[in-house]
């Protein structure tokens, strides 16, 4: 039953691949989105089913690829990742409608949303080593496509598409690397044949294979220092794309990290999942600073990927380590706390993303700066752009919150684990979370305050019009997710639990009590996000109520309109507004020595005098230091063996046909 | 629900019944609301004395809110929903942090739910609410509060969620009620270097949340220096009377919970009536010394620089994380 779904799910996104390319252009789009949507429910269906039961199902076709033939198995593990990735493909596929609507989209750009979200669904199926490879292939391909596809109308897009390019491929070339050496190893290449070897393999060919491939998943998950990309390819991909990309396929490099290293390599060593929690440290806050200081709103929204990948690595990495030290219930519930938080971030970021496409279909930009006063121009984007806004800053009564407090309680109980090492990278957790929670509330109270409130800047943000009813239902269904995790997270606790369980090898026990909220039953904690919900509505209810009707003069009732306060001037203008730059300036300021912000300062002065300026310019940028100073070596080095080589082939025949005599020397001399 | 409380129930001395804790908490909201103004007024007053002034009546405070609340509210233009929700979200969320946190009692009505970090972000939410709220008018000064708020939080926020965590670590939960009956349970802890530690960092940040000198000055109106001033420049009327009463209760909240927290005698577990009442003293008691040394700490110091109140910060951020440190070597 739930093989058929998942099977027809893929089928469908398959087939809305084709559809897109071949129907004439009037059709395409909506045929292509509605068979796409119709994939995700029915991958969701066979997903939530093994979920539910809690049993994998597997099947083996030698027809489909040579030599190996295909294997797929989706155990709850690998189901969960299905299902988070089934409910962004839905949204997405619902909000391209309308997305696109404006201009007739190419062939290509049509057919390359459903062939991305059918990569998105296989990989997490994906049971043996050839097969994860073809898909992991696959999937970089389709997403390439897909982020090129609006490369005639915006540049930049083909510069991101190089890193992006150039990043995962390097990724996958690791991990390739990787899983062969292990598939050698263990006397198969399916994935049952490798877990079922887990014993019997020396400490450091575990550990190579486990290194090789953290270095891929961790590029595709976007960690620091292989982030580059993200912040580049997710602003300039199309916004539906950027959702998947940012909803879905960074939680990928999450599942490779869990699948390799727990499922096939069983646990390993301390120091691995400790080096996990590390990266998972620096990329929180890295990405946590920058989101801050952003105001270009989706390259904000990509960092604030890299902080919440990030947090989600402390969680992987913080249980991975208790697993090590035998901290089986503790283990279990970061693991939870994690795989929450990840399918949380899919659900808030998916919808920020949207929105901020929202936004650049009605104002025609992306730029913070010159927006403003939307929300009374587009007052749904605005409140689905707010639930998304406030979940990720972890405000109570939405989802984000129900995470970070379940992530915080799980390094909470770890300390009892009582090993140094541990507790350390535990302390340094709790310390990523602390800092970032502040730093992300801040970021989204700049692309919340200065997009949306306030007075437009620009005639573009005056002229913003309301997008679509499918726009709107994209973003709604995701935003929907984020309230109803939020009011009542104890819903998603069964489904969680046994993806955690299915996580750690030798499954673990659950630490939490059945029930609408989150309980440590043994533990001691909980909280009741319904009653606080309910507390904190009755409690602006009753207030508002009793200013409205205890005053005995009419006119106190009812707030009275008037200018705002100019300092004694008349007129405010928009130019007096804060513009996200200056929000963002102290914070800049504090974190300088991270940041590293380029200024630039033109004085022109008058020609009558030096002390009269005309014109005073000012330019300022927020490069990422990382690919300064650790990619911009690199790229020089590549460079320069590429013009050493250019100088090769200089167009001589004769040089040519010396070239290949000596190498078939050569290839003799080795051979004898 | 009520299998959600019965650890915390056995944690806390006896189980009152709902109606009871359900009083508990009206109670403390109530407490909050009256006693924060009155803190408020004693600080002025400890000011005014050690400056050698007589400085206002305590009850001031009250008076000014039944003032504002007699004039009609006015709102600039152009503002949207926010700027009229966020004074009704900022004091319903401090009453809510109110009503869970044991200030009176341990056995307030959602005990099960009652978590340190569910008051630390519902603070949060309340300083969110009122930064959008200063970007709402679109005036010059509301977003440069917003924005200098904003970052002050965002630095603040690391060591108040540390500092807790070395008292969660040591009674082994956050829940609220089991950190205060853990620590009567051990008095020995108070004297405990972690304790101290995390004092002094939760006192940083008391001082920096509510807006106190050296980080922010709240009787200054001077365009430079303001920050909470700032943000809150178009209130006017009930709406500002909300603002004053929300900030206010955030410091007796703030200053409760300290003082609950590190010097726990006092606060109630039976649920009796006269036992409630002591307990209300005593907060009263414990809250208006922290606030009379605040105070007197203000007079003493000059407002530093806005720049160099984030190394005041990071001080106590240092601290909180010394003082989880100690606490796990000495363990």
């Amino acid at each position: 039953m739930s093989t058929t779904a998942y099977l027809v799910g893929l089928g469908a996104a398959g087939a809305a691949a084709l559809l897109g390319a071949i129907l004439p252009a009037r059709r395409r789009l909506f045929g292509a989105a509605l068979l796409s949507a119709a994939a995700c429910l029915a991958a969701l269906a066979g997903a939530g089913r093994v979920l539910v039961s809690g049993h994998p199902f597997s099947l083996h076709t030698a027809q489909v690829l040579p030599l190996t033939g295909v294997d797929l198995s989706l155990d709850p593990l690998g189901a969960l990742f299905v299902a988070t990735t089934a409910v962004v493909g839905l949204a997405a596929a619902c909000y391209s409608v309308g997305y696109g609507a404006h201009a007739t989209p190419s062939r290509t750009a049509t057919a390359a949303l459903p062939a991305f979200l059918a990569t998105l669904l296989l990989v997490p199926a994906a049971a043996s080593v050839a097969t994860f490879m073809v898909a992991w292939e696959l999937m970089a391909l389709t997403s390439l496509l897909a982020l090129l596809t609006e490369h005639r109308r915006r540049p930049e897009t083909r510069d991101a598409a190089q890193w992006y390019a150039a990043m995962t491929h390097v990724g996958a070339a690791a991990i390739l690397l990787g899983l062969v050496l292990l598939a050698t190893h263990a006397g198969g290449q399916t994935f049952s044949a490798i877990a079922a070897h887990r014993g019997r393999r020396s400490v450091p060919l575990t550990s190579a294979v486990f290194v090789l491939t953290l270095l891929g998943f961790a590029s595709k998950a976007g960690a620091v220092p292989l982030h580059v990309w993200l912040p580049r390819a997710h602003p300039e991909a199309p916004s539906p794309i950027s959702a998947l990309m940012s909803g879905a396929m960074v939680n990928l490099g999450i599942y490779g990290i869990l699948r390799v290293g727990e499922d096939l390599l069983g646990g390993g060593q301390l120091w691995w999942w400790l080096l996990v929690a590390a990266l998972g440290v620096v990329s929180a806050v890295f990405g946590a600073l920058h989101a801050a200081a952003s105001t270009d709103t989706k390259r904000l929204l990509a960092y604030s990927t890299v902080d919440n990948v990030g947090l989600v690595l402390v969680g992987v990495g913080a249980a991975g380590a208790l697993a090590a030290g035998g901290e089986r219930l503790l283990a279990g519930l970061v693991l939870l706390a994690a795989l929450f938080h990840l399918v949380n971030h899919a659900l808030f970021k998916g919808c920020l993303f949207l929105g901020a496409g929202a936004l650049q279909h009605a104002a025609g930009t992306r730029d913070l700066d010159r927006l403003g006063g939307l929300a009374r121009k587009m007052p749904a984007t605005a409140v689905l752009f707010a639930v998304g806004a406030l979940s990720i800053s972890a405000l109570p009564g939405l989802n984000g919150f129900a995470s970070e407090w379940l992530l915080l309680q799980g390094l909470l109980h770890g300390f009892a684990s009582h090993s140094a090492t541990t507790e350390a990278a535990l302390l340094s957790g709790v310390a990523a979370l602390a800092i970032t929670g502040g730093l992300t509330a801040t970021a989204f109270v700049k692309a919340l305050g200065v997009g949306f409130l306030g007075q437009p800047r620009t005639e573009g943000a005056r002229g913003a019009r309301e997008v679509g009813p499918s726009m709107l239902a994209g973003m709604a269904l995701l935003a929907g997710g984020c309230v109803v995790l939020g009011v009542v997270p104890g819903v998603a606790l069964p489904v969680l639990d046994r993806a955690a369980a299915a996580g750690l090898p030798g499954g673990a026990p659950s630490a939490l009590r059945v029930g609408l909220g989150l309980d440590l039953a043994s533990l001691h904690g909980a909280i009741e996000p319904v009653l606080l919900v309910t507390g904190l509505l009755a409690g602006i209810l009753v207030i508002w109520g009793a200013l409205r009707l205890a005053p005995r003069h009419a006119e106190l009732r009812r707030p009275r309109r008037a200018e705002a306060w100019g300092c004694g001037r008349e007129l405010q203008t928009a130019r007096m507004e804060i513009t996200a730059t200056s929000f963002a300036e102290p914070l800049q300021r504090v974190f300088a020595d991270v940041l590293r912000p380029d200024h630039d300062l033109e004085v022109t002065h008058a020609a009558e005098s030096r002390y009269f300026p005309e014109a005073i310019s000012f330019h300022q940028r927020v490069d990422d230091a990382i690919e300064r100073v650790a990619y911009g070596p690199v790229i020089a080095a590549v460079a320069w063996w590429g013009r050493l080589a250019r100088r090769v082939p200089n167009g001589s025949v004769h040089r040519y046909l010396a070239f290949g005599f000596a190498a078939l020397v050569l290839i003799l001399v080795v051979l004898a | 629900m009520t299998a959600t409380f019965a650890d915390v129930a056995t944690l806390s001395a006896a189980s009152p019944g709902l109606w009871a804790r359900a009083g508990a908490s009206v109670l403390q909201v109530a407490a909050v609301a009256a006693g924060g103004p009155l803190l408020l007024g004693l600080m002025g007053k400890v000011r005014a004395r050690a400056e050698g002034r007589i400085g206002p009546p305590i009850t001031q405070g009250l008076w000014d809110l039944r003032k504002l609340l007699r004039k009609e509210a006015i709102r600039a233009e152009h503002t949207s929903a926010v700027a009229a929700l966020a004074p009704l979200v900022l004091v319903a969320s401090a009453a809510l942090a109110a009503a869970v946190t044991p200030l009176v009692t341990t056995g307030p009505v959602v005990a099960g739910g009652a978590d340190v970090f569910v008051v630390v972000y519902l603070l949060l939410m309340g300083s969110v609410a009122l930064a959008l709220g200063g970007l709402d008018a679109g005036t010059a000064f509301g977003g440069m509060g917003s924005s200098r708020a904003m970052t002050i939080g965002a630095i603040s926020e690391p060591a108040l969620l540390v500092g807790i965590l070395a008292l969660a670590v040591q009674a082994h939960t956050s829940n609220l009620p089991g950190i205060v009956a853990a620590s009567l349970a051990h008095p020995g802890w108070l004297a405990s270097p972690q304790r101290l530690l995390a004092l002094a960092a939760l006192v940083v940040v008391v001082i920096a949340e509510t807006g106190r000198i050296p980080v922010d000055n709240p009787s200054t109106h001077l365009e430079l220096t303001m920050i909470h001033e700032a943000m809150i420049l178009e209130y006017a009327g009930s709406d500002l009377a909300l603002v004053t009463v929300g900030e206010a209760m955030r410091l007796g909240l703030l200053l409760g919970l300290v003082a609950n927290l590190f010097f726990p005698w006092g606060v109630e577990g039976s649920g009796g009536g006269l036992a409630i009442l002591i307990g209300l003293v005593v907060l009263g008691a414990k809250t208006a010394t922290l606030a009379a040394l605040i105070a007197l700490v203000e007079v003493s110091t000059a407002k530093l620089r806005l720049f160099r109140v984030p190394e005041l910060l990071a001080g106590g951020f240092v601290l909180a994380v010394v003082a989880v440190t100690t606490g796990l070597v000495a363990r």
